[in-house]
């Protein structure tokens, strides 16, 4: 495999006094595209967030292109997200100007191409998302679907090493979803991009991953190709991947006996 | 004993909350600050901004302005007649314009109408996560979104403020001169006397720049600091109207004991 873009050790993360991550380490290689996996409120944005330097950690390192994030500088730190582009859960659309200006909207902001430049590129990156008929729409006139491929042609359009996708699938119809795990995929084979995909949705990130990562709890509890995942001996990662509604995660949320609620009624 | 140790403890942590909110927003202002030089070499960003923070308030403040002056030239006749003296109905209306009413109006309206609006934008840009969209472009949402809206109310409202004084001395003078009888001449004559270009209106035009900094200043803080959510913006907005109207009022006091206090 090849060197890893990223490089997590022991990384350690608190929201006030909740601790989210407690002793993470994963690698994320070049050219792959990594499945980050794991029930709701693990912390799964909140470590593309980290990546990105848009958080600090508590501890640890984290390092991408051999630079360690949490202690570059605000030039440093901007330099190296110019090599990154990053899909919003909610595609994070600018909402006062229409899709061909979102997408132009950072090659205009880091570029100083010719405007003839930024339009055939522009096209480009919306042919490759199959949106180029859409290029007049405002934010507000797409579906959910066909704004986060509008994202996704935004967040490529710098052609990036490295691209962080937070919940692609999250409230995508069937076709929605099939067709941005098609893009996906594509995107990252043809551009010889890096990928991150942070998600819950087992089958679709399970099918395009090369890797697969699954978060609980503060820590990575399994890792592998994804179809050797299937056949961890982890009880949680069977539990996870397999939807099963009982098993180490609790059905229960933690609670006083039954019988002695029952009985504080009267 | 508990009730009196909870109040204590409540206060204790409403204080540090207002200090550490004041402290953000003083680092907020230097950001800010520290990006007006950027700002200024993308006029076409201040431009566009001029237009919806100033351009739109223009309706309510002719029409303020106007009724505000017609107000001050009924009342100020009304007085005025009782010592023979409405022929200086003119300086009346034009000193409460220029040195207090122009500037402080402008500035509260300016609030209610563009300051809000700010507050709401930014907010609801901040809860669609396009803020944090922006920073993941290496955009820096201060310099690009924020410092070209703070630059457009602090350039805007003192041009507002004078629309607003020049439009109130007409009101006034359609009252005095057209309806109630008050000889044309000796009003606009009398202004010209009496209202000093360097104590009055420089002084109100001081005003208005510094209402311009405080508004924007407050208005963009809020919805740069509002929660996420749909409740956070709201009460951004409102927080916004409030304080800024305090704020106006206060230093108003304050610049006019400093302008006119001798």
């Amino acid at each position: 495999m090849t060197e890893p873009v990223v490089q997590i050790r022991d990384l350690r993360f608190a929201r006030g006094n909740r601790l989210i991550f407690d002793g993470v380490n994963l690698d994320i290689h070049a050219g792959c595209v990594t499945a980050i996996m794991g029930p709701s409120g693990t912390g799964k944005t909140t470590l593309l967030k980290l990546i990105g330097g848009q958080l600090r950690p508590l501890s640890g390192s984290i390092r991408v292109n051999g630079e360690e994030v949490p202690s570059l500088g605000r030039h440093d730190l901007y330099r190296m997200r110019k090599q990154l582009g990053m899909l919003f859960q909610s595609g994070a659309l600018l909402t006062d100007i229409n899709v061909f200006e979102n997408v132009a909207y950072p090659i205009r902001e880091h570029t100083r191409l010719p405007e003839a430049l930024v339009r055939d590129l522009v096209l480009m990156k919306l042919e490759a998302v199959g949106l180029r008929g859409a290029a007049g729409l405002m934010p507000s006139e797409l579906s959910g679907g066909m704004a986060r491929r509008v994202a996704l042609a935004r967040a490529i359009a710098l052609d990036p090493m490295m691209v962080l996708y937070d919940e692609p699938f999250t409230g995508q119809d069937p076709i929605s979803m099939g067709v941005l795990v098609k893009l996906i995929r594509e995107l990252n084979d043809a551009l010889y991009m890096t990928s991150v995909v942070v998600s819950h949705d087992v089958a679709e990130t399970s099918a395009i991953a090369d890797y697969a990562y699954l978060l609980s709890n503060g820590k990575v509890v399994d890792h592998g190709e994804p179809a050797a995942l299937r056949e961890s001996e982890s009880r949680w990662s069977q539990q996870f991947l397999k939807a099963l509604p009982d098993g180490p995660v609790a059905f229960h949320y933690p609670a006083a006996p039954f019988y002695d609620d029952l009985m504080q009624g009267g | 004993m508990t009730l009196m140790l909870d109040a204590i403890q409540q206060l204790g942590r409403a204080t540090l909350d207002f200090f550490e909110r004041l402290g953000r927003g003083h680092l907020f202002l230097m950001q800010v600050l520290v990006s007006v030089p950027a700002t200024l070499l993308r006029p076409r960003l201040v431009l566009r901004q001029m237009h919806s923070v100033g351009v739109l308030t223009l309706l309510i403040i002719v029409v303020s302005g106007l009724f505000v002056g017609m107000v001050m030239g009924l009342q100020g006749y009304n007085t005025l007649v009782d010592f023979g003296a409405e022929d200086s109905l003119g300086v009346l209306v034009a000193l409460s314009l220029v040195r207090e009413l122009g500037p402080v109006v402008t500035a509260l309206l300016f609030a209610g109408r563009a300051g809000s609006a700010l507050s709401a934008e930014i907010g609801l840009m901040k809860a669609t996560e396009q803020l944090s969209g922006m920073e993941m472009m290496a955009v820096d949402p201060v310099r690009r979104v924020i410092a070209p809206r703070f630059l457009s109310a602090f350039l805007s409202m003192p041009l507002l403020a004078a629309i607003f004084s020049a439009i109130g001395v007409y009101g006034g003078w359609f009252i005095g001169v057209s309806l109630l009888g008050v000889d044309d001449g000796a009003f606009w004559s009398q202004m010209q006397d009496k209202v000093d270009l360097h104590g009055d209106v420089y002084n109100g035009v001081i005003k208005s720049v510094v209402f311009g900094f405080v508004v924007g200043w407050i208005a963009l803080f809020e919805g740069y600091d509002a929660v996420p959510t749909a409740e956070g913006v709201s009460r951004a907005t409102t927080q916004t109207v409030v304080h800024s109207a305090l704020a106006v009022l206060g230093l108003d006091f304050v610049l006019t004991a400093l302008m006119f206090g001798d």
